[in-house]
């Protein structure tokens, strides 16, 4: 297990290496655009030679980059231009709101989608089942920009209980997240719900249930002991790949919703060509998808002993 | 309950599964009682509904099977009108299932003990020391070593013989009064199937529990059942005490089922095989009056094709003997159909004095490494020796057969010969040439149109998607380059002809609408496809049906006459090799225990692996009998860490100390052709009884004890 644990933090390290090696030679590599990014595109030519020049642009490749992940790794990730600060000093604000936002959808996701996931799977084609298939459909066919509208309509505008954006700047305010929570739950629950019920379906026609069944077990025991565990193991993977999803491609509702987060960051850098800002995101991207996936193994090894002894 | 209650009744019961194209009888009036102590085999070719009935004693249908008419009674009492409860309290507690596959039948993740536990947590009243000590007493029974360490393993941790014991144990827990077993033994090798049939064999006499068996093989229901009810296409055919059907079998079908399997006993040309013609009829199309009909030789226009139906009618044999044909009592006196001539095989003798195929000293090691980083951080690396030093030679026009238990590397070998792995070192000579290093891709053509192969399971080697006349002209073309489309579909009309399928009728069928026994017709077509001079055979004929079997067997026997090529036949049925080859080759974890011609391997003396597997093979014939000291008992060795001296000492009933254990044993020669590896003296050998002992007036005779 240790050996296992070292091995993936390894393999970890080095996907993060080999991602950051990428993007700083895509943004960085060539030395004139950059310089056109931050001086702007009415600099003249001497300008810019001048500022690489200051900036130590005009070294090898291999040495910038050198520097940069030494200063990355200390702490320092550059100077944002578009909001003239260090990256480091606002960069951590964004990740802590959207971590909020992704751990409040993810606690309401997983047990809904699970519960109407198994309840539907357990019993396949039932009425139960039907319904429940319904519902998970509907929520997963309505895109995040138009219950975005739908939802604002409805709360913010003809009841009027809820703040339209949510931008907290008052400090931060429980009220204001409901909204972008609430979208980003009935976008996504529904595709968990599915992909639990394919599973439970499949596993419950599986052999070893009819065996559960036929030694007499209750179906309750049937379903909790000998289905359940077999049937996580599928959505376990799945479910980890939504906090990827949801630390960098929830720009909708965060724009939708003035919500300050990651998505909202990438946004403006992409915008504003800010290449350490640019740089900062991809790389906490990266590190968020290896370790949620490294997590999502773990649990999967603890749910399956076929991996865990072999 | 008064005695007279039978314990399980079936009344009647006819069950119909529901699908898109309308309801599909499975099981048509089907009737059964089963009394304290008995025990009933039901056997059957599949798709004859034997399974429905099993699942329905449980009343366990799925979704869209329906009991149409007829109930199921338990002790009395309607299974069908019980509630979810009542069920729920019988299942696993009065009746319990031993099933067919005991790696899916068991949860991969849950514990064994937590497995076996829970039966008794629901259905008794023991503490849970009590329980425990039941769980520990009862793996015991069902002989499995340190009972206490194999609880907390899960089932992917434990061997395919040890997991059917611990499905055993799990059904005996509660002490059921009905045990029902679905094919335990299909998914096993034959000396594993030995020790489990004899296991379930003394704990119904333990226990007393009555049994339901259900399997396709005669020769396993007659070691374990009283009675017998064959099925046909979801009727009973025939019912009666087993060994009077198996004395006086009266249905054709019975009839023809016996006629299928090859003895073991007995000289090929003694007891030829007569294949039943025709197929199982499609559940939504089957035949007026009696099923069997299209297929029987005895059919009588306007009496065996009565609408209404055959009854179940009483034998002249035996009051318990019911037969369901309407010519019961005058198909003795009525003319036996012709029996054919088995193929008659000069060639072995006439043998050349140079081997087509020349096998000299092969070995094949396998390196096996944990994973991509513990290769990088340690060299070590764990070697199984899958082949062990292994010399054969086939001649032009011999069959050769390699027997041994899954694991002895016999598919191995087959691998080496086509090229598709590499051996360690060794040579492999074909036809004058070295083909130990030619890999299967930088073989010519015409190499690899002489050295065909012809694999176990014909439906996973046929494209599903192109039609079987396509595949088959396609396979032609790429052997006979030369050859323009029209001659190549010529060529591949001749093959279909050749595999007795009209070109006309099947040529553009997709392989899905063919049924087993004639894709593997297909399949041995593709191997004929470029005239070879030596066909591989994996298993040709295990993943078919018994009927089926035998016909494709004879069509081998036939292709390989006419068309003069060598067979090497890989296989684990004993009584197919004795029937089908000249010379055999036995394995065992990767060494050859015993070679020489058929005669000899069947006859002392006997390598005592030779011997045990020969004391496993089910004989269904009542005019065989057959010693049954011998038993393998354990599992197979991990390739890994192998005994050291003889590879079988671990679990060999002639096991000297001190010897076999240290030092590997001398190969012995008994004749030219005939050798036995073993530290045990020839005379000894010699000195053993045959397995086999025919009675040739037993067939018109009483039975006597089978």
């Amino acid at each position: 297990m240790l050996l296992f644990l070292s091995k993936r933090l390894g393999l970890l390290l080095l996907t993060v290496l080999a991602t950051s090696f990428i993007v700083f030679a895509v943004l960085e590599l060539d030395v004139d655009t950059v310089a056109v990014k931050v001086l702007g595109g009415y600099s003249t030519q001497e300008q810019r030679a001048l500022w690489l020049e200051e900036n130590g642009y005009n070294r090898l490749f291999i040495t910038r980059y050198a520097e940069w992940l030494s200063n990355f790794v200390q702490g320092d990730f550059g100077y944002s231009t578009r909001f003239k600060r260090p990256v480091g000093d606002f960069f951590w604000n964004y990740l802590g709101m959207t971590a909020i936002l992704a751990g409040i959808t993810m606690a309401i996701v997983v047990p809904l989608a699970l519960t109407f996931g198994i309840l539907s799977g357990m019993k396949e084609t039932s009425l139960l089942d039907r319904v429940l298939s319904f519902i998970c459909i509907i929520s997963t066919s309505v895109p995040e920009f138009a219950s975005v509208i739908l939802f604002s309509f409805i709360f913010v505008f003809t009841l009027g209980i809820l703040p339209g954006t949510s931008s907290m700047i008052q400090g931060f305010s429980w009220k204001e997240l409901v909204l972008p929570v609430l979208v980003l739950v009935v976008y996504d629950f529904g595709y968990i719900a599915r992909i639990t019920r394919a599973s439970m379906v499949e596993v419950m026609h599986t052999s070893y249930v009819r065996t559960a069944i036929l030694k007499g077990m209750p179906f309750k025991r049937v379903v909790t002991v000998h289905a359940l565990r077999n049937a996580l193991i599928a959505p376990v993977t799945a479910i980890f790949l939504q906090f990827p999803w949801l630390l960098s491609g929830v720009v909708v509702v965060e724009i939708a919703f003035a919500y300050k987060g990651i998505g909202h960051l990438l946004l403006e850098g992409a915008l504003y060509h800010d290449i350490s800002l640019i740089e900062m995101c991809t790389v906490v991207a990266v590190i968020v998808v290896v370790l949620t996936q490294l997590i999502a193994d773990i649990i999967c090894m603890f749910l399956n002993p076929r991996i865990r002894f072999s | 309950m008064d005695t007279q209650t039978p314990l399980l009744e079936a009344k009647n019961l006819s069950i119909a599964y529901s699908t898109r194209s309308g309801p599909l009888n499975a099981v048509i009036n089907f009737n059964m009682t089963l009394h304290k102590g008995d025990s009933i085999g039901i056997v059957g070719e599949s798709g004859c509904g034997k399974t429905t009935v099993l699942l329905a004693l449980m009343n366990y249908l799925g979704k869209n099977g329906i009991i149409t008419s007829g109930d199921i009674f338990f002790k009395g009492k309607s299974l069908l009108s019980m509630s979810q409860q009542e069920l729920t309290d019988i299942r696993g507690n009065q009746i319990s299932m031993i099933y067919q596959e005991p790696m899916s039948a068991l949860n991969p993740c849950l514990t064994i003990g937590k497995q076996l536990f829970e039966v008794l947590a629901f259905h008794s009243n023991l503490s849970p020391s009590e329980a425990q000590e039941r769980t520990i007493e009862t793996l015991h029974d069902v002989r499995l070593p340190e009972p206490e360490h194999i609880m907390t393993c899960y089932p992917h941790q434990i061997s395919g013989g040890q997991q059917q014991r611990i499905v055993i144990a799990m059904a005996l827990l509660s002490r059921p009064t009905v045990l029902l077993l679905d094919e335990p033994t299909t998914a096993l090798d034959v000396t594993v199937e030995y020790g489990i049939i004899k296991l379930i064999n003394s704990l119904k006499q333990k226990y007393g529990s009555s049994m339901i068996y259900i399997s396709h093989n005669m020769g396993l229901i007659r070691q374990t059942c009283e009675d017998l009810i064959v099925m046909y296409s979801g009727h009973a055919v025939e019912t009666g005490k087993t060994k009077d059907v198996f004395s006086k079998p009266s249905h054709p079908y019975t009839q023809g089922l016996l006629k299928c399997i090859p003895s073991p006993a007995h000289e090929p040309s003694e007891r030829p095989l007569s294949p039943i013609k025709g197929q199982l009829p499609p559940a939504n199309d089957r035949p007026k009056g009696c099923f069997f009909g299209p297929r029987c030789h005895f059919f009588k226009e306007g009496l065996c094709d009565n609408p209404n139906g055959i009854p179940l009618e009483k034998t002249p044999f035996h009051p318990n003997h019911f037969s369901r044909c309407a010519r019961t009592h005058e198909l003795e006196k009525l003319e036996q159909p012709p029996t054919p001539k088995a193929a008659t095989r000069a060639s072995s003798s006439t043998q050349d004095t140079h081997p087509l195929l020349s096998i000299q000293n092969i070995k094949k090691n396998y390196h096996v490494q944990q994973s991509l980083f513990s290769s990088l951080s340690s060299s070590k690396t764990k070697t199984i020796k899958a082949n062990n030093d292994i010399s054969l030679s086939v001649y032009k026009g011999q069959i050769v057969s390699i027997v041994g238990e899954s694991g002895c590397g016999k598919t191995t070998l087959a691998k080496l010969i086509l090229g598709l792995e590499k051996p360690s070192s060794g040579s492999i000579s074909f036809d004058n040439q070295n083909i130990s290093d030619l890999s299967v891709r930088t073989r010519d053509t015409s190499l690899i149109s002489h050295l065909q192969m012809i694999f176990q399971n014909p439906n996973e080697t046929l494209n599903p998607s192109l039609s079987v006349g396509y595949q088959i002209t396609r396979a032609v073309r790429k052997f006979n380059p030369q050859l323009s489309k029209k001659d190549a579909r010529k060529k591949a009309f001749k093959l279909f002809d050749m595999v007795s399928l009209s070109p006309q009728i099947f040529f553009n069928r997709l392989p899905m609408h063919l049924s087993g026994g004639q894709k593997q017709r297909i399949g041995i077509s593709r191997a004929f496809a470029g005239s070879p001079s030596l066909v591989i055979a994996d298993e040709p004929v295990s993943a078919l049906d018994v009927s089926v079997q035998s016909s494709v067997i004879e069509l081998l026997h036939k292709l390989q006459l006419n068309e003069n090529c060598s067979l090497l036949v890989i296989s684990h049925d004993l009584s197919l090799v004795r029937y089908l080859s000249d010379f055999v080759v036995v394995m065992y974890l990767g060494h050859i225990m015993e070679s020489g011609p058929v005669r000899d391997i069947f006859s002392p003396p006997f390598n005592p692996y030779t011997e045990a597997l020969l004391a496993a093979v089910p004989i269904a014939d009542v005019s065989i009998s057959k010693r049954d000291d011998i038993v393998l008992e354990g599992n197979l060795p991990s390739p890994f860490n192998p005994p050291k001296g003889c590879p079988l000492s671990s679990r060999c009933h002639r096991f000297i100390e001190g010897l076999c254990d240290t030092t590997p044993p001398p190969t012995q020669k008994i004749s030219d052709v005939h050798s036995i590896t073993c530290h045990i003296p020839i005379d000894t050998l010699k000195s053993q009884p045959p397995i086999f002992t025919t009675n040739p007036n037993q067939n018109n005779q009483k039975e006597t004890k089978s």
